[in-house]
């Protein structure tokens, strides 16, 4: 039975490699170690949602999300990403961790919707927001995720984003529950030297809405425009 | 590719449906990684296995024989629970494919990792 406290799940992911080369596109950018703890302790101690249990994480990236699930006792953790590069990352990063009970599979989220009943009993991710001419896709991994979890999905959103998903969670007749806001401060990996900085509301939250098999954590994200060194 | 994960994945070709499942696995490489003994989370997933396709794979990396079904109260035989935590979570296939048994796609598996992505015209829209 592993009793890891909180700080020390934050300060062993802070481990994680990210990623070398961040995708534009694919909107790659590393949860970050705290956002990552409080999540995941809170699926852990709260809802018993991850040890013993098969998770799957969906857009795994390097992985920090399956790494802190396997360091909390998950049975075996399930990464998916489209991106190999990532995926080199997130497997150079289960070594370094030396778990035994993570997996990954290359492949697009959006096309397993439907595809995997049921499989996994449990669900993470922090979903791409959809801001890279990629609209939708956040929802996209919600409706796979949904499919995929027999018990929960817990996703991170943003704040801004909360009506449009409950709205969502009622036409698809799925319970939401915020469990938990967190303020999320991302510093730029993207080099937009060219433009003068550029700033998106803060609302500083990141719900969490619990729905009957659906968790919903939103964040918000604050973008902070950084020169280039 | 651990067998507990290929005993969850199908194929997701377009017009495949509920025929996806299971994927046929070949493996020119595999490794055995020493994993520690969960006897609850083995007891928990014996239930949940789809347990022809466990059979299938087993065999085909010759693996010591896998019994047909679980064994009577199985949740207590520790035996039994350790033969298949070994089989679904220490054997790790390294290289090799997965096929779709229904559109007989292959989906390469290459360091551990099988590569599932589809292209414009195999994708169900």
């Amino acid at each position: 039975m592993k009793k890891l406290k909180l700080k020390e799940l934050e300060s062993r992911l802070q481990e994680v490699d990210g990623f070398e080369n961040p995708k534009l596109l694919l909107e790659q950018y590393p949860t970050r170690p705290h956002i990552a703890a409080c999540m995941l302790y809170t699926i852990h101690n709260t809802f018993d949602d991850i040890e013993n249990k098969v998770v799957a994480d969906l857009g795994c990236g390097c992985g920090v999300l399956s790494i802190g699930a396997a360091m909390l006792g998950a049975g075996l953790c399930v990464g998916f990403d489209i991106d190999e590069d990532a995926l080199e990352i997130f497997t150079r990063n289960v070594e370094e961790f030396e778990l035994t009970n993570v997996d990954m599979i290359q492949c697009d989220v959006c096309s397993l919707c439907n595809k995997m009943p049921k499989v996994f009993d449990t669900v993470i991710m922090n979903p791409p927001f959809g801001t890279k001419n990629n609209k939708g896709t956040d929802m996209a991994f919600l409706k796979t995720a949904l499919g995929m979890a027999r018990t929960a999905v817990y996703s991170l959103h943003k704040s801004s984003t909360r009506e449009h998903i409950q709205k969502k969670a009622a036409e698809w007749k799925v319970k939401i529950e915020i469990i938990a806001e967190l303020r999320y401060d991302l510093p730029a990996l993207y080099n937009f030297h060219k433009k003068k900085s550029v700033s998106f509301p803060i609302l500083n939250t990141f719900s969490i809405q619990k729905l009957c098999n659906i968790t919903f954590h939103s964040q918000q994200v604050a973008w902070v425009n950084r020169k280039p060194a | 590719m651990k067998l507990l994960t290929h005993n969850l994945l199908s194929s997701h070709v377009r017009g495949v449906g509920t025929r996806g499942f299971p994927l046929r696995l070949q493996a020119t490489e595999v490794r055995i990684n020493p994993v520690e003994f969960n006897p609850d989370f083995v007891a928990r997933m014996i239930p949940k296995v789809e347990w022809a396709a466990l059979v299938q794979a087993a065999n085909t990396l010759n693996l010591t024989e896998v019994p047909k079904e679980p064994t009577e109260g199985y949740e207590q035989d520790e035996t039994f629970l350790r033969k298949m935590h070994h089989v679904l979570l220490e054997v790790d296939v390294l290289e090799g494919t997965l096929q779709c048994p229904e559109s007989g796609r292959l989906f390469p598996i290459s360091r551990g990792i099988p590569n599932m992505l589809l292209n414009d015209e195999e994708t169900e829209t």
